[in-house]
């Protein structure tokens, strides 16, 4: 189980995402206790918060875990606008960053596509949500343990979804992610494809990709709406 | 070569889903499905130097000094047949035909849309089509007795008689497996006779997804001890089968044929485009409706269109303008009701692409709607609209001095096309058919 992290913000809201998340983590309110409580691997990930006032503190605490040889943690640091140009000085000490107050579903995506990059290990290679597993490696996804055949269009698209479940994307984002921009067939193409990936995924899975009105489209459950 | 990605993903997926057979598709000039099938050994080399095969034997293909082409497969087209057995995984991949020298083959059909296609995109519009395709089931294919539906129902029938429903449905599952979703499919108005439509999507995609529709109707229907057919007109007295085609140029984001501000949310585009279909309908016809039956149907008085006129709600016009609801800008669209099922959906599609650009670019002017029953002869001599080729001859003495067409089509198919097309017309001057016989033989 990924370990996390946290200094300084204990609310219910960022308890939510971690659970949900599926992480070990543990909350502190003091620099020096991050020591103590530090698993025998190191901690995988942790979310800092930059207070306005004193945000030396959390640039401490990043440079401490940077320097630790033991682990290399992954940092996401929670920073108010205010604050935000203090992010320029210190880009060495954090891989990821999110603005206070932080909506749940992105704080949640944020910590997943940081915690999931430049991992090597087998296990990255397979994305599974639900009845859905895809496996990076090969190009191929099952289904209710069944193969879904797709080409390799729809499994690029399918790919991307899933990779970031709950996040909604529009389709020029996702034109531009999966097919380029050069590709010719407009935004209209992703519809087309939205549409044959949820025939090939059959009447029961066909709502694993939801339609969200005037935005886009979303793969798997909002979790905060 | 470095691989494409899409190479990539293909040569993978062979590998991990044992794949025994890579069948690679195409048609010749007419529209005729050809395959050739390579084990997956062979694939990485295929996709880097293509397949070299004899083209003089494929219809269209024959050139007088070198007759060997290159299969070009497109990798964005792969796909895992549904109906291959557990044991032997077998998958498909339309293909581009090139010369030798890796240039596109003048006498491949889905390079020509594809040309089409890329001038359409050169000044910014891209081409989208959703189809409507009527077929008949028939009990066998025995032409020396009666051909006999399989079903006496009629249109939207639900019953328990209608065995075609339970084919159909098969069909359906089968086209979803191949990326080919189905909007509605239901029974038409005559015996036997269905109807499929198909979901939009861009017009090179649609073409080859309506030659593997051909492929699946008659495969599922031939599992099931029917015949299928996409002849255009198999039954005397009731109505022939058509491929009724919506279309929508797209600019990006936007629908090109709407604007809320103009007449019927028709645009300025919208409206050159209809116009231009209609300046040249009666040379693109040998093409969209390439068979001597082909103008049985359209001269059968009953559901075909027989003018070259268009209206928003009047099924008897060449083109209709479907009226679409306020709240749906994105869904304006014509739709080109002439093309038959038994036509190549490249060389129709591409046709009629430069049809509707030439209208657009030369700024043709509309032609005022048709508010009369043109299934009624004499309102439309009263009108004074043009009429669609009465037969194969006149639509090829049409298509001879078309201009357009020879530059849509490119010399080696425009000249192959007619002289086909010519040589089947002579053929058929010279058959004394069953109506002379039953007519003549004993009165004269």
């Amino acid at each position: 189980m990924t370990t996390v992290l946290v200094y300084s913000d204990a609310s219910a809201n960022l308890a939510k995402v971690l659970d949900i998340g599926n992480f070990s983590w543990k909350a502190i309110d003091d620099v020096a206790a991050a020591g103590e409580f530090e698993p025998v691997k190191g901690w995988d990930g942790a979310v800092i918060t930059v207070n306005d006032d004193t945000p030396e503190i959390a640039f401490g605490l990043a440079r401490t875990l940077r320097g630790r040889e033991e682990a290399e943690t992954k940092i996401l640091l929670l920073v108010s606008a205010d604050a935000l140009p203090e992010l320029g000085d210190h880009t060495d000490l954090f891989d990821e960053f999110c603005l206070t107050p932080f909506h749940p579903a992105e704080l949640e995506a944020r910590l997943d596509l940081m915690l999931s990059r430049n991992e090597g290990g087998e296990t990255d290679a397979i994305i599974t949500y639900g009845p859905l597993s895809l496996n990076v490696e090969t190009y191929q996804a099952m289904i209710d343990g069944k193969a879904l055949d797709l080409t390799y269009m729809e499994y690029e698209l399918l790919r991307y979804l899933a990779s970031q479940p709950g996040k909604v994307f529009s389709r020029e984002v996702l034109l531009s992610e999966v097919w380029g921009y050069d590709y010719y067939g407009g935004a209209r193409t992703v519809d087309v494809h939205i549409r044959r990936l949820r025939a090939k995924m059959g009447e029961e899975h066909a709502n694993l990709i939801s339609t969200v009105r005037s935005v886009g489209y979303r793969f798997g459950q909002a979790r905060w709406t | 070569m470095a691989m494409e990605p899409q190479e990539n993903y293909v040569l993978r997926t062979v590998e991990e889903r044992g794949v025994r057979l890579v069948r690679l598709w195409f048609t010749d000039v007419l529209g005729q499905h050809k395959s050739v099938a390579i084990p997956p050994a062979e694939l990485e080399k295929v996709f880097e130097e293509g397949l070299q095969f004899d083209g003089s034997s494929i219809d269209g293909f024959s050139r007088v000094q070198e007759s060997d082409v290159l299969a070009r497969p497109d990798a964005r087209t792969f796909e895992l047949l549904p109906w291959a057995r557990d044991d032997e995984p077998s998958s498909l991949m339309f293909c581009d035909i090139e010369q030798l020298d890796g240039s596109p083959f003048a006498g491949d059909p889905r390079q020509v849309l594809r040309r089409n296609i890329n001038t359409a995109l050169e000044a910014g519009f891209t081409f989208f089509v959703a189809p409507e395709i009527e077929f008949f089931y028939l009990k066998d294919n025995d032409t020396t007795t009666p051909l006999e539906p399989v079903d006496n129902a009629s249109y939207f029938d639900l019953t328990t008689t209608d065995v075609s429903s339970d084919i159909r449905k098969t069909t359906q599952h089968m086209l979803e497996a191949l990326s080919i979703p189905v909007e509605y499919s239901f029974h038409e108005d005559a015996p036997g006779q269905q109807e499929i439509d198909l979901q939009y999507t861009e017009a090179l995609a649609m073409a080859d997804s309506i030659m593997t529709f051909r492929l699946v109707v008659k495969k599922i229907a031939m599992e099931r001890g029917v015949h299928a057919t996409f002849m255009p007109k198999p039954l005397d007295g009731v109505q022939g089968s058509g491929m009724h085609t919506h279309m929508s140029l797209w600019r990006g984001e936007e629908n090109a044929f709407h604007d809320p501000d103009s007449e019927y949310g028709l645009s300025e585009v919208g409206r050159q485009f209809i116009a231009g279909t209609l300046r040249h309908a009666r040379e693109i016809t040998a093409v969209t409706n390439q068979l001597i039956n082909s103008y049985k149907r359209l001269n059968d008085g009953l559901e075909a269109p027989r003018w070259v006129s268009w209206a928003r709600n009047n099924q008897s016009t060449l083109v209709r303008v479907p009226v679409v609801k306020a709240n749906k800008p994105n869904a304006t669209r014509i739709e080109y009701r002439a093309i038959d099922p038994a036509c190549n959906p490249y060389l129709a599609y591409a046709v009629i692409l430069a049809a509707g650009m030439k209208g657009i670019t030369e700024g043709y002017e509309l032609q005022p709607e048709t508010t009369v029953n043109l299934f009624d002869r004499k309102a439309a001599a009263e009108a004074g609209v043009a009429t669609l080729p009465r037969s194969l001859d006149e639509a090829l003495k049409e298509m001879e001095n078309s201009e357009l067409l020879k530059e849509a089509l490119g010399d080696h198919i425009f000249e192959w096309f007619l002289r086909n097309r010519r040589a089947e017309w002579e053929r058929y001057s010279r058959h004394v058919t069953q109506f002379e016989l039953d007519r003549y033989l004993t009165q004269w």
